[in-house]
């Protein structure tokens, strides 16, 4: 077990445990604490491998551990840097940090297209959380952006490359839990892009996952493409008997009236997958008939979808009191 | 004439082939190494040298190598940085061209340190002939008995291996390299775990660049403490430089460090002076990622100490007033350059080489590129060098790899010393089109804008 503090609070953890990590088990024993989380874009923790990309979650260490007191030199990715028992992190408290953060969210929307009016993403996107939180009204970008033709890729799923970061969650789904990997990262720098071997589509069971871990709207399901705003439909827990040994089946409808519009997996307070779902749930059952409905579901993220009106977590007070937490029995290790 | 270790046979005819390089003493070294020194012993003995990693951060080559993880049963492997691709530096060509048994060598005696019975050379693509060379060199070796199996009877085993990169700068960062040697697109990794526990193919390696390895053998020849005595402090041995741009004599020099930069560069015995009388307006001294260097704090630091070629003398003065000696690409302007043509140019090279993982280089990179483009063509708005101030100072430290910093550097030290420069792209931008600024006007004082 190690001892670290964020933001003033104290915490023991399991060694091997990440900055991040630390954080979220805070927050998921303490609520109040959730905004206290550093954002992570590309950081995903069923996805082996991820994080360190993206940058948002970057946090000062001002104090090694207990045995090397020394603070890091440079602000460190918290999503892949693991606890030292003693350690101190700034993350809130820490002007570095947040004028770092500024910064990446803006490097991120430079050449991010603004059609949030036409991107079925909007109301659960990552990147609109992000810019609402740590983004500037204003962009000091003049020039033209980089685009790409929108592409298919696959017969579920629709690529437009121009809103993609780059953050390679859906790499390594594909990697992960697909069978095969047909896509990946073609080119280098700015003019990187997620694309398919020619004339090749990704086609197996599980292909639809990497719709569910885009953090933006570059991967979306063409099954509910412009047919409504997310806020607009309503979330139910459901589950069926599911023939595919991979999948649990349990979902989230979303739905207009008695109109099953999207079927998603479940989605933790960290916007991530609990568990990945086959395609046969996510795009074949749009009827009634093939749920078993268990009630509405309560969305706990905040953004628009949580009800209407965009909470931002600035507005909720940061706590900076100094405050000892054990750690509960069980708590999730990284 | 000064001391050289690694060049002092490179004149000879036909040094290129076993038979001539051993006859003029080539593979004494190894022999040596092999048959009467521990690894340990050989490992001690470049610590003791102080010899620092040429390829451009300077980190010592013995410490390095003492924290290479020794788990038993676990392969451990040898790699030699031979990814040169940074714009300037043009040594490690000229060694390798010129006395590849010199690396060979080398290999074999880092090898032997190090415990490793596989060694690559990860060499940049564009240097597709000297693939021959070393190919050509590495056969030669093995067929005296150099290389392969139970070495001069020693038991020891080694293989080399040249494998050639696709062009792509990033894979000279140790970890881009090691993905792209495995197969793999060459992204750098997130750090820790470093190479020397988790490196080529998940075993410990050490990378090492190719002038750092070809080092060793004139150590293990003369051995550690009498290879710590040539230099000047913590700078000891040797150094190759390349020097380019407005002198009358470029090319690599290898020079003993501690040798003033005056001398390096107005001297006959090295460049020579600058080209056509001109004046000297600026210098890189270290690579293109370094700071760039006013004319007035080239050969004297701020305190008005004479400046060395050393690792601690370039960076007096931290970046407010030094540079780096990086990988010894010592760049000259003469008063006819543009300095914010250059800095585009620079920036244009590392928008093109970022890889694309990171969000703060990869889309920075391409923002200063545009603005750099817009004032060196006259279209500049005065906002725009504060802003771009703003961006390197976002991207530096700020990325997975070093790429981001080395972009940086040269932006910010551009707009801190030949700030007037910039301003006089905007207010006269016609002009600017026309002509050159010429020397920067005002002598040093402390820079307006905070340091990097």
């Amino acid at each position: 077990m190690a001892k670290v503090t964020i933001d003033g609070h104290l915490m023991e953890v399991p060694d091997g445990t990440t900055i991040l990590n630390a954080a979220r088990m805070m927050a998921e024993h303490h609520p109040e604490l959730s905004a206290n989380v550093p954002p992570a874009m590309c950081y995903y923790s069923k996805l082996e491998g991820s994080g360190g990309k993206c940058r948002t979650c970057l946090v000062q260490v001002t104090k090694g551990s207990e045995k090397d007191p020394r603070p890091m030199p440079k602000l460190v990715a918290s999503c892949r840097t693991t606890v030292m028992d003693g350690m101190e992190v700034q993350n809130k408290l820490s002007p570095q940090v947040q004028d770092a953060r500024k910064g990446v969210v803006e490097f991120l929307l430079l050449n991010h297209p603004l059609d949030c009016p036409v991107c079925d993403q909007a109301g659960e996107c990552h990147l609109q959380d992000l810019g609402y939180e740590h983004g500037s009204q204003n962009t000091r970008y003049e020039f033209k952006r980089r685009t790409f033709e929108v592409e298919d890729i696959g017969d579920k799923v629709k690529l437009h490359m121009n809103r993609c970061i780059l953050c390679y969650r859906c790499v390594f789904t594909a990697n992960q839990i697909t069978e095969g990997r047909v896509h990946g990262i073609i080119n280098r720098g700015d003019h990187a892009e997620i694309s398919t071997y020619i004339h090749q589509s990704i086609d197996n069971d599980f292909s639809g996952n990497v719709i569910d871990v885009c953090p933006v709207g570059a991967l979306t399901d063409k099954t509910f493409r412009f047919k409504s705003r997310v806020w607009n439909t309503n979330p139910y827990n459901a589950h069926r008997e599911c023939t595919n040994p991979k999948c649990n089946g349990h979902v989230v409808l979303w739905m207009a009236g008695n109109d099953i519009l999207r079927v998603t997996a479940r989605k933790d307070q960290w916007g991530e997958v609990e568990s990945f779902i086959c395609n046969e749930c996510r795009f074949d059952k749009k009827s009634l008939g093939d749920w078993i409905l268990e009630g509405p579901r309560k969305v706990d993220r905040h953004s628009v979808i949580s009800g209407g009106h965009y909470n931002s977590l600035s507005d909720k007070k940061v706590l900076t009191k100094s405050t000892t937490f054990a750690v509960m029995e069980g708590s999730k290790k990284d | 004439m000064s001391t050289k270790l690694l060049l002092d046979k490179a004149h000879i005819a036909g040094i290129e082939t076993f038979e001539i390089y051993r006859k003029e003493g080539g593979y004494r070294a190894a022999e040596k190494a092999l048959k009467s020194m521990t690894p340990d012993e050989i490992t001690e003995e470049v610590k003791k040298s102080g010899l620092r990693g040429r390829g451009g951060a300077g980190f010592p080559t013995g410490m390095k190598w003492s924290f290479l993880a020794k788990p038993e049963g676990v392969p451990r492997y040898l790699v030699c940085n031979a990814d040169e691709s940074e714009p300037g530096t043009f040594k490690d060509r000229f060694l390798m061209e010129k006395i590849p048994h010199l690396l060979v060598e080398g290999l074999i005696v880092s090898s032997f340190a190090l415990g490793a019975n596989t060694a690559y050379i990860y060499i940049r693509g564009e240097y597709a002939w000297i693939v021959h060379i070393l190919e050509k060199a590495i056969a030669e070796a093995k067929n005296n008995g150099f290389l392969g199996k139970n070495i001069l009877g020693t038991g020891f085993d080694l293989e080399i291996h040249v494998q050639r990169g696709a062009g792509a700068y990033i894979c000279g960062e140790e970890t881009a390299l090691l993905e792209s040697l495995e197969g793999k697109r060459g992204n750098p990794r997130i750090k820790p775990p470093f190479p020397a526990v988790k490196g080529l193919y998940g075993c410990p390696t050490v990378v090492n660049n190719v002038e750092s390895i070809a080092a060793a053998v004139p150590i293990v020849n003369m051995t550690g403490d009498e290879y710590a005595k040539i230099g000047l402090g913590r700078s000891t041995g040797t150094k190759l430089i390349s020097a380019s741009g407005n002198i009358n004599k470029p090319g690599v020099y290898e020079i003993v460090l501690g040798l003033s930069v005056e001398e390096f560069l107005m001297s006959d015995e090295y460049c020579g002076g600058m080209k056509n009388g001109k004046k000297l307006k600026a210098c890189v001294p270290g690579g293109s990622s370094v700071p760039i260097l006013p004319h007035d704090l080239l050969f004297k630091t701020a305190n008005g100490e004479t400046r060395l070629m050393t690792y601690e003398s370039l960076s007096d003065g931290g970046f407010a007033t030094g540079s780096m000696l990086g990988s010894g690409g010592f760049i000259v302007y003469d008063e006819d350059q543009c300095i914010v043509e250059n800095t585009y140019n620079f920036t244009r090279f590392y928008r093109h080489e970022s890889c694309g993982q990171c969000s703060p280089c990869r889309e920075g990179t391409g923002w200063m590129e545009k603005l750099l483009w817009r004032l060196d063509n006259g279209q500049g708005k005065m906002e725009d060098i504060d802003l771009l101030w703003d961006i390197q100072r976002k991207i530096e430290g700020n990325t997975i790899c070093p790429l981001g910093d080395a972009a940086s550097w040269p932006v910010a030290a551009a707009i801190r010393h030949f700030r007037e420069e910039f301003e006089w792209h905007v207010t006269h931008p016609k002009e600017a089109m026309e002509r050159n600024y010429g020397l920067r006007k005002n002598i040093y004082v402390a820079p307006t804008t905070a340091g990097a």
